[in-house]
């Protein structure tokens, strides 16, 4: 075998994608190939694609696990539609990831995994290898299963351990592919195997003879540059939307000098936020894993009152079971927040996908005239931002605020720009002081409508604040008619004077033209990539993405005067599009929608958004 | 921020008084309610055990019961149905030092409460919890709870109930609860006994109250704590202490291999010493669990207080662990946990 040089061509974004067997370490695998290209400077967002179930039988469709990545020399949106470079590491991670493939796209197989079952077991009836079903891709079929076992045959290694390092061949195939430096990757193994040092020199050697035989081989006819992203100066790290959200409430919590309470029951996709709370106890969180969603919230309220910064995380049929203590949160103002990771529905739905199916849930889903604040966030990095917003919204109004993100964002990973804990904004809670003579429950700040936080213990502040109406001001229990529409109103006016508080609603491109595009929340990304193609392309089409929900931002009405049509593009079958109508009765809305558990396609957006221009 | 590792509720510094915990609203229950006697005994207690009148939370469910903490001077919250024992948990983990008491029913607690009246139990949060169990739902006007006896004629089981009802005390220690006491509603001076106890005790004390609902279920604790017959029906345990009821203290429980047994001291050539002294605070809760289950008409009903078994509480266990993570973790603060693990400059 003789070693070429080859020609390098560069891109200016590639999506490339890990799948294999459950237990064939994708997420591993295409976690190193990620933080390669973070260091060398490239911006990337990454998904897993991991299936519900736990273990599910080896070599079937339903246990393929994979893991996408999009990286790139300018700023990356999505995780990507449909993929460059497949690596397949089994017939079923194919059989079910082939569609996502660009035509033309490099497929990277271990041939060795093609055995008659293994093809049989993906539902292939011919194994893909033999028939024209990888024809109009750039395959590289090699036996990596083999060449891996190979490179270890000197070290006495035993047949398994050599088996489970195949994918450390494949990605220095990859690194080969990509022009990547093995170095980042050997110090990796020297600090996660630092007790296990025949692990270090198994890695190293088959992650060496991948890239050793990629340098070897006809199949490949360039190697691919992607060059370094130019982006803001600054420290940056790797960020999962729920690792976001998590740090966000952490970051409000000290900014406010309020410690923070979690009370929370594990449900997909939110248990991660729970789960990295539970190891900041040296922050001073305190974390609660309750017995049901109920007493998650409810232990919450308890905490709230008693001077927290209280927070419940949980998704959709979680949020459910939480209606009725958000009822009281509200009547109590107290503060609260509640973040969704929105997951597909009804009722358990799809759990690992992700959907925006929550909107109304989350605006209207309680007894009762019951206004709580709602933001969404947009990417997995700003879930650190929303989450603190969020947090700082319900804080100083005293009101529960519901934060929505997603599976896609929860899950996620995008790269953050490190912030500095001077530089945020400052959180002022309003505090009751002690033997305050005038202190009532329900006195209230003019500009907030926000009434006081007398917590227990304070001196000279005892009262009792409850489920049951309570007379205005002075909050003793009541029933008086008149009161209760007093109240009612106060409630509904405090969340709407929040508008005073949050940014005006920005518009991507022209304040007019033929086309506005409105999205929220997790979709951004995709809707984002799509408009600008079409402005690239000369077309008047603008984006106002909202990240406030209720309220929302004050030039709202302004926003939508400026075009002849209105698009609202979101993953359920119109919430947003409904409440907007609600509001702002016009007759130029239209909508696109989709609820499959998936993201939008930039050209499924773009085809519509198309349609929409040349419609009369 | 606070920390509250290995603190306790803190001492007034002054004698407090009735006067100090009375609520300026009016008391809406009905005339002759057991929940005036145990109101009257809070009140009582609370003045004497000796914190600071700020740091006490009264915390409340629905029911009949869950409307005491309008009427006491405390920080308080009026919550939702079932849910005091959850939201008791987050105040007294929010601050440990404050003395958290639970207002609550039999239909609150265990029957839409029944799961988080368990798992507080479990965690043995240092909260107390006084169980007003009247065998009725009294706020929604007589309909059968969890303790309903079989066969009962209410509202909703006009042809009696086909429930088999819990007992309170076997509930509690199915849930390995440490301190366990029942009381009735008109034995002033038994309440406040157990209330001093629930409040010295750490982790979560239940008190079981035989409280009378005069409207829809009058009476129905009679045929134990009735005065013509409670001499019989009700044994009354102090630590210690032998077991013994009856007129003349002349009848007390002993155990006969794996039972328990009512003897009459001076026949069969039983005497005094025969008799099982009390220990409320072994942590074995065998006997403990026996003596909760016992009822008339075979055996007397045990009241006072039955099990006070010392064990860690979550609150405190809690406490420990923030203390060790902030004494070992080099993340003080956000700042280091933003520029913790993979970071790099662009």
């Amino acid at each position: 075998m003789t070693k070429k040089k080859r020609p390098v061509i560069e891109r200016e974004s590639v999506v490339v994608k890990f799948v294999g067997d459950s237990g064939d370490g994708m997420q591993l695998t295409g976690g190193m190939f990620s933080d390669v290209a973070a260091l060398v400077g490239n911006d990337l967002a990454t998904f897993p694609d991991f299936p519900a179930e736990i273990r599910a039988p080896q070599n079937t469709v339903a246990g393929v696990s994979g893991f996408q990545m999009h990286m790139g020399s300018s700023k990356i949106y999505t995780t990507g539609d449909l993929v460059d470079v497949l690596v397949a590491m089994n017939p079923a991670s194919l059989k079910a990831n082939l569609k996502w493939a660009k035509k033309g796209a490099t497929i990277l197989l271990d041939t060795d995994a093609f055995d008659e079952k293994s093809v049989e077991k993906a539902g292939y009836k011919v194994s893909p290898l033999d028939d024209d079903t990888l024809e109009t891709y750039h395959a590289i079929k090699s036996p990596m299963t083999m060449l891996t076992k190979e490179s270890l045959k000197d070290m006495g290694v035993d047949n398994k351990t050599a088996e489970r390092s195949k994918n450390m061949f494949a990605l220095g195939i990859l690194f080969y592919i990509f022009n990547r430096d093995l170095k980042p990757s050997f110090k990796y193994f020297e600090t996660k195997f630092k007790k296990k040092p025949e692990l270090v020199e198994i890695n190293k050697v088959v992650l060496q003879q991948g890239y050793n035989y990629a340098e070897t081989i006809e199949a490949l006819e360039s190697v691919i540059q992607v060059s370094p992203a130019h982006m803001e100066k600054g420290r940056y790290r790797n960020i999962t939307g729920n690792v976001a959200t998590a740090w966000g409430l952490l970051a409000a919590a000290e900014k406010s000098g309020r410690p923070l309470f979690l009370g929370s029951y594990p449900i997909t996709p939110a248990t991660e936020i729970l789960m990295e709370l539970s190891k900041h106890k040296s922050l001073g969180a305190k974390v609660f894993q309750a017995e049901d969603e109920i007493a998650g919230i409810c232990s919450s309220i308890g905490a709230s009152f008693t001077g927290s910064l209280a927070c419940t995380t949980t998704s959709g049929p979680g949020l459910s079971l939480k209606s009725e203590a958000i009822g009281l949160a509200v009547i109590t103002e107290l503060p609260l927040v509640i973040v969704n990771v929105q997951r597909g529905g009804p009722s358990t739905g799809l759990p690992t996908k992700s959907e925006q199916s929550d909107l109304y849930q989350a605006l209207f889903g309680r007894n009762g005239e019951c206004p709580v604040i709602v933001v969404a966030a947009s990417t997995a990095e700003n879930c650190f931002y929303f989450a603190y917003m969020a947090a700082k919204l319900s804080l100083e109004h005293m009101t529960p605020t519901i934060l929505l993100t997603d599976g896609y964002l929860g899950f996620g990973s995008t790269l953050f720009r490190i912030p500095k804990m001077k530089d945020m904004p400052a959180i002022n809670p309003p505090m009751a002081e002690a033997n305050d003579p005038d202190y009532k429950p329900y006195r209230r700040n003019p500009e907030t409508l926000a009434r006081q936080w007398a917590i227990p213990g304070t001196e000279g502040l005892r009262h009792r604040i409850g489920g049951l109406e309570k007379e205005n001001i002075i909050g003793t229990v009541s029933t008086d008619p008149m009161n209760h529409q007093i109240m009612t109103d106060l409630r509904a006016a405090k969340v709407e004077k929040v508008a005073d508080f949050i940014p005006e609603q920005e518009i991507e491109g022209a304040p007019e033209g033929d086309l506005l595009v409105i999205s929220w929340g997790g979709t951004y990304g995709s809707v984002h990539s799509a408009v600008k193609q079409m402005q690239n392309e000369g077309k008047s089409v603008s984006l106002a993405h909202f990240n406030y929900i209720m309220p929302l931002p004050k030039n709202t009405g302004k926003v939508l005067q400026g075009f002849k049509k209105i698009v609202v593009c979101e993953l359920n079958s119109g919430q947003f599009v409904n409440y907007l109508k609600m509001k702002f009765p016009m007759p130029n809305f239209h909508q696109f929608n989709k609820v499959q558990g998936l993201p939008f396609m930039i050209n499924e957006l773009t085809d519509r958004f198309n349609q929409l221009l040349e419609e009369k | 921020m606070q920390d509250f590792a290995n603190m306790t509720v803190e001492r007034s510094n002054v004698q407090l008084t009735k006067a100090d915990f009375e609520s300026d609203q009016m008391v809406k229950w009905c005339p002759g309610c057991g929940a005036h006697a145990i109101l009257a005994a809070v009140e009582r207690v609370f003045p004497k055990i000796g914190y600071r009148k700020e740091n006490f939370c009264m915390i409340s469910g629905i029911g009949c019961s869950s409307r005491f903490p309008y009427y006491v001077n405390t920080y308080g919250i009026h919550g939702i149905h079932g849910r005091a024992a959850a939201i008791s948990t987050g105040v007294k983990l929010a601050n440990p030092r404050l003395s958290v008491w639970m207002a609550t029913g039999d239909g609150d607690s265990l029957a839409i409460g029944g799961n988080h009246f368990i798992h507080v139990i479990r965690r043995n949060v240092d909260i107390n919890i006084l169980l007003f169990n009247n065998q009725i739902y009294g706020l929604t006007k007589g309909q059968y709870s969890p303790t309903t006896p079989m066969g009962k004629v209410t509202k909703t089981s006009p042809q009696g109930t086909i429930e088999h009802p819990f007992t309170v005390g076997e509930l509690v220690m199915g849930a390995q609860g440490t301190f366990f006491a029942r009381v009735p509603d008109n034995n002033i001076g038994m309440m406040t006994d157990a209330m001093f106890e629930a409040a010295k005790h750490d982790g979560t004390s239940i008190m079981e109250i035989m409280q009378n609902c005069i409207i829809f279920a009058d009476k129905a604790h009679n045929d134990v704590i009735g005065k013509e017959v409670k001499d019989d029906t009700m044994l009354v345990v102090k630590n210690g202490q032998p077991m013994v009821f009856g007129k003349n203290s002349d009848k007390g429980l002993i155990l006969r291999d794996t039972r328990l047994e009512v003897a009459e001291i001076g026949k069969n050539g039983i005497t005094l010493d025969d008799i099982l002294i009390h220990d409320a605070y072994n942590q074995d809760p065998g006997i403990h669990l026996m003596l909760a289950k016992l009822a008339p008409p075979l055996f007397p009903m045990v009241f006072g207080v039955i099990r006070a078994a010392m064990f860690p509480t979550y609150d405190d266990l809690l406490e420990e662990q923030l203390k060790y993570a902030k004494e070992t973790s080099a993340i003080k603060n956000v700042d280091d946990l933003l520029n913790s693990g993979d970071t790099w400059e662009i």
